[in-house]
């Protein structure tokens, strides 16, 4: 915690390439999903503020559910399960490249 | 398309009352409530919820050696248990009374308001968990005060802990009372005085790993009694979701418009600024950070936000199901109004449609399990709050700030208790203090100061070089004087605490505006800081980068 600048451990980690496609690889997941996640909902909330009757239309003809139903719900359970794709990636690929780096860096 | 888009003030004020009944539990709404009959089968079970809790706090406190322990279990839960007590800390009685009774009031909109409930999740886990993992070892401000001044920024960021865990606290305490009082038939004194007194139990013996197990035991309980009451609801129609819509629309008096965003979030910059603060508002939350240190590793953190965000996106479905349902089966039933006239104020008042369902398609027993339930839920979020104060105290405050770090671990464990038995007190008294003020105004502030002081310099240290320690303080102070002014200045204080005609600032949650001039201020400072110590906090911002990514020198951090 009081980590003096430039510690050697940390600068041996910062000349493995490794460790700099991990930082890339993985922020890029993590924006990407972010990226889907905010731009689906604001764009369903712009939906919800300027134009409400698109969300209630009825399913079918006969239908009394609206299609903002399964609409909400596609939001909430693909949100859910992006949050299994990064944790499928961060635990599996990155997880063992950051012990691989790791273990180059303190052996 | 103007019209709509310019919330009318009796809208504005259903929307303040429905967000009061959010996150905290509906004290403005719920209000000064009757007493009812004593409900024996409610308290029955909610003396063998305590019983078996205590019997783990027994448990716990043989466990309880050291102040990693204390703080964060030893780092001992796994990410599935931690996903549940996450998924505890969320699914709090607010959001079970709360989000149904929006849905069974307002349809479609209360579907919208739980779905920005919930598009939180995903983002804290790709941008904060990783880090807050790998760089935290107790508290939040662990994280702020990495490379930055120890004293001053450990300080500042225990102070906005503190406050966001006392607003939260008074909220929690008003509305156990209340929702006692109503449930149980229960003082609200004596309900205030049990939660208080079980709190410290918890706390100050089991420390984290009690308080831990009491939230998984709560979540357990709260979507065992959600799926089974949905599952009620649902064969009373056939297990068709089209059937209760059918008969929703039939029932209720906005007719086929319940299916439709209405008015309630009609305003962009409303829905944007409310849904900031409960996004951002939610990821700064103390006692919810402190969940990403009491699991073994960075692998577990994810997992535990996995499990909790299916658990929670799970239960809010199941909730707006209820809420449908309930607009038939309650909203069309004379036992559950006020002189028997549908359609007119509900017996408990209008965070009670969940209940009246339950008693509907359970009876007197289902309804006494699903109210024991509630009182359980609030505990265990008081005994987190308690003990995410009690760390930043002990913790932050004197074994790091004024022992400088030269405070034994039995020293600091004593802290932590006396510090836990002090809150517990100070929330009885605040409790009692409130019970009859409206305390709606605590939930924005809660929220709002939670997005706008603890929220920028945490995700400004972790991403952004060039924070300075004078930045982070500057961003800080001007996130909280203007959170809190305009707290003062909207509906909540200026017309319903000062009795004014109508609010200054017009909307509810401050988030959008105090949160986006404590980022600016934040940096301009923090660009204008040419110290010498501003050098040296940017240059240990490569270390930082490279720990908050790999997690190396964490493990050994963990073990102070």
């Amino acid at each position: 915690m009081h980590s003096p600048a430039n510690t050697p451990v940390y600068e041996r980690v910062r000349r493995n390439p490794k460790f700099h496609e991990l930082v890339r690889q993985r922020s890029r997941l993590a924006l990407i999903l972010s990226a889907i996640v905010l731009v689906g909902y604001y764009a369903f909330m712009m939906v919800v503020a300027f134009a409400p009757g698109l969300l209630q239309t009825p399913l079918s003809d006969e239908s009394s559910l609206s299609v903002g139903f399964p609409i909400g719900a596609a939001i909430i359970i693909l949100s859910w399960l992006l949050t299994g794709v990064y944790s499928h990636f961060a635990n599996g690929r990155f997880q063992d490249l950051t012990d691989e780096i790791t273990r180059e860096t303190l052996q | 398309m103007t019209a709509r888009r310019i919330l009318p003030a009796a809208t504005a004020a259903t929307l303040f009352a429905t967000l009061a009944a959010m996150p905290a539990l509906a004290a403005g709404d719920v209000g000064q409530l009757e007493k009812q009959p004593v409900n024996l089968s409610a308290i029955g079970m909610f003396i063998a919820f305590v019983v078996m809790t205590l019997g783990i706090t027994y448990w716990a406190a043989s466990r309880t050696r050291s102040t990693s322990d204390f703080y964060t279990a030893g780092g001992g839960i796994t990410g599935f248990q931690n996903g549940l007590a996450i998924a505890g800390d969320y699914m709090s009685a607010a959001t079970l009374l709360g989000l149904s009774s929006l849905v069974f009031a307002k349809g479609y909109d209360g579907f919208v308001y739980t779905i920005s409930f919930f598009v939180g999740w995903p983002i804290i886990l790709f941008l904060l968990a990783e880090r807050l993992r790998n760089l935290g070892h107790f508290t939040f401000a662990d994280i702020a005060s990495y490379r930055l001044d120890q004293g001053k920024i450990r300080t500042f960021a225990a102070i906005g802990s503190l406050t966001v865990v006392c607003f939260y606290l008074i909220v929690q305490m008003v509305g156990a009372g209340q929702l006692i009082k109503l449930l149980f038939g229960l003082d609200y004194n004596v309900a205030v005085i049990v939660v208080g007194v079980l709190m410290v139990v918890y706390v100050t013996f089991g420390g984290m790993i009690a308080t831990t197990w009491v939230q998984i035991i709560k979540a357990v309980l709260l979507l065992g009694g959600g799926i089974l009451l949905a599952f009620l609801a649902l064969s009373r129609f056939g297990f068709s979701l089209e059937a209760i819509a059918k008969s929703a629309i039939a029932s209720h008096k906005d007719g086929v418009k319940i299916m439709g965003p209405g008015t309630l979030l009609a305003d962009p910059v409303s829905a944007v600024s409310l849904s900031l603060g409960l996004l951002f508002g939610t990821a700064a939350l103390p006692h919810i950070m402190m969940r990403f240190f009491t699991v073994p590793n960075a692998r577990e953190a994810r997992k535990s936000v996995f499990y909790a965000s299916g658990f929670i996106g799970f239960f809010f479905l199941i909730v707006c199901v209820l809420g449908m349902a309930a607009i038939t089966i309650v909203g069309t039933d004379p036992q559950f109004f006020e002189g028997g006239k549908v359609g007119g104020k509900l017996i408990g008042g209008g965070n009670m449609p969940v209940m009246h369902l339950a008693k509907a398609l359970g009876g007197d027993l289902f309804l006494g399990f699903l109210s024991a339930v509630a009182f359980a839920t609030i505990l265990a979020v008081v005994s987190g709050l308690a003990l995410a104060g009690a760390s930043a105290i002990a913790h932050d405050l004197y074994a790091r700030v004024i022992r400088k770090g030269e405070a034994t671990e039995r020293e600091e464990m004593r802290v932590s208790k006396i510090a836990s038995l002090v809150l517990g007190v100070l929330a009885v008294v605040l409790g009692i203090a409130f019970e009859k003020q409206n305390v709606a105004f605590l939930v924005g502030l809660t929220f709002g100061v939670a997005a706008s002081v603890n929220f920028p310099v945490l995700i400004l240290s972790m991403y952004w070089k060039g924070l300075t320690t004078r930045g982070a303080l500057a961003g800080g102070i001007a996130g909280l004087i203007s959170a809190v002014t305009l707290v003062v200045l909207s509906n909540a204080v200026w017309v319903v605490v000062l009795n004014n005609p109508a609010p200054i600032f017009p909307y509810e949650q401050p988030a959008l505006f105090s949160m986006t001039l404590a980022f600016i201020v934040t940096i301009i400072v923090s660009k204008l800081d040419g110290s010498a110590s501003a050098r040296a906090e940017r240059a240990a911002f490569e270390d930082q980068f490279v720990r908050s990514q790999t997690g190396i020198g964490a493990a050994a951090a963990a073990r102070h």
